[in-house]
């Protein structure tokens, strides 16, 4: 026994190196894979805080470009107002969103206070949180299109996973076929992302719209993600390699909306009664 | 001597700082990270245990992970550079050791032999970090080119920091 001890102790710092990494590898695993252990990220207080005095502050020197997104988001509401008496449709949103639809979703505004394009795993933090009825799962789009999932909340603030992001999967379809196929980003360039398992008997075009599907409870159907930029498909291939420009510039978002859907819980306790 | 701790704090904080509110913001050309928080591993002194290097790095990486929303990849890209870091010392070291209390800085080692210890250090640990965020090896030449990109500019600022800040040999 007391030579396991020394044994153990002549290599602390090996065992000690291995127990550290094997932490992390967990801490790797769990924080993809399920949403609950996500509590020391960039929604948590302390670093949310931090993070947006430091948003603030580089805020300072962006203010020309603020105010055109500011006077951009003017008039946007004030066209909102001036249609509110009449329909009741987000205007701005009208463009993207099938109106029948509009009474099951309901869009919560929110501003970006931190946000990558970089990196392969890309998070935006948003200042909405589960006071503002914010939950983790929820869709998040902005005036130009898709941009990602709510991952999760805290009180004030909530991370949302970025469309830039390679575990991130969108149903969608194209828009002029209707055929349904998968979004995913492949991790390098922030203005692209390629569109998977598209069958080879369809005929995708350049040029062709990409808009979500609606299949998944998450986006509304119809909602924009961009636009087929290049194809191909050799003697072997099942399916199409589809390049597509995204229609958000995520470089530059500053205000998104989290969509909530009203029928969420119904539509999941229907398809759960099935297994 | 008498101030090595005071020192060790100020570095901490001012790599870490310099870290997640201002090098957070910069990328140059799509392959160039800096993360200079590594600096503050590099910097720590020589006689330094491995398994306080361990920890060290362990929960500088920790709180990193919380500003990028990647946790447990820095924490253990970090562990990994503190592992390795004083066998690379002892194998590095000038003849005769270091006295007690040295530096690995550029001002008591100089420029070769900071660069000797610095780079393959640095690219160990964002070879690690980058790997890792792929989750294998499926876009390994973009990952390397990240590597060795971030690595040199990292290395720029981590020199610059030295000729800036610690100033000769007595202020420690």
């Amino acid at each position: 026994m007391q030579r396991l001890f020394l044994f153990l102790y002549r290599y602390r710092a090996f065992f000690t190196f291995l127990f550290l990494e094997a932490v992390c590898v967990w801490m790797v695993v769990t924080y993809n894979r399920y949403q609950g252990a996500a509590f020391f990220n960039s929604s948590s207080t302390a670093v949310a805080t931090i993070i947006t005095v430091s948003d603030n502050v580089s805020n300072y020197f962006s203010l020309s470009q603020s105010n055109l997104v500011l006077a951009e988001e003017n008039a946007m509401l004030r066209t909102q107002i001036s249609r509110l008496g009449t329909g009741g449709i987000i205007p701005e949103l009208e463009i993207i969103v099938p109106s029948d639809t509009t009474m099951q979703y309901e869009y919560i505004p929110a501003r970006v206070v931190n946000n990558t394009v970089r990196l392969f795993k890309n998070h935006i933090t948003i200042n909405r949180g589960s006071y503002h009825g914010i939950e983790p799962g929820m869709g998040v789009v902005s005036s130009s299109g898709v941009i990602g999932k709510v991952k999760t909340v805290s009180g004030k603030f909530a991370v949302i996973t970025s469309l830039l992001h390679n575990d991130v999967m969108v149903s969608s379809k194209v828009k002029r076929t209707g055929d349904l196929a998968t979004t995913r980003w492949d991790g390098i360039a922030p203005h692209k992302a390629q569109l998977h398992y598209l069958p080879r008997h369809t005929a995708p075009l350049v040029g062709d719209t990409i808009i979500t599907s609606g299949y998944n409870a998450i986006f509304p159907e119809g909602i924009i993600i961009g636009m087929i930029s290049e194809t191909s498909l050799t003697e072997n291939d099942v399916f199409h390699n589809i390049q597509m420009e995204l229609s958000s510039d995520f470089n530059k978002i500053g205000f998104v909306y989290i969509i909530k859907n009203a029928l969420l819980e119904e539509q999941i306790e229907l398809e759960s009664e099935i297994d | 001597m008498r101030n090595q701790p005071l020192f060790l704090w100020i570095s901490f904080f001012g790599f870490f700082l310099a870290q997640v509110l201002l090098f957070n913001n910069v990328v140059l050309t799509p392959y160039g990270f800096f993360f200079v928080y590594i600096g503050f591993f590099l910097l720590l002194p020589v006689e330094m245990s491995v398994v306080a290097l361990l920890f060290i790095g362990f929960f500088t990486g920790f709180f990193v992970d919380m500003f990028y929303n990647s946790l447990g990849m820095h924490a253990s890209a970090s562990v990994g550079l503190m592992f390795v870091r004083n066998f690379w010392i002892k194998a590095i070291t000038p003849q005769g050791g270091f006295e007690q209390g040295t530096l690995p800085t550029v001002h008591y080692n100089g420029l070769g032999w900071f660069a000797l210890y610095a780079l393959p250090l640095l690219i160990l640990h964002l070879g690690i970090l980058f790997f890792i965020q792929t989750g294998g090896f499926h876009l390994a030449g973009y990952s390397l080119l990240k590597t060795i990109f971030s690595a040199g500019f990292t290395f720029l600022v981590i020199i610059i920091v030295q000729y800036l800040f610690i100033k000769g040999r007595v202020s420690i």
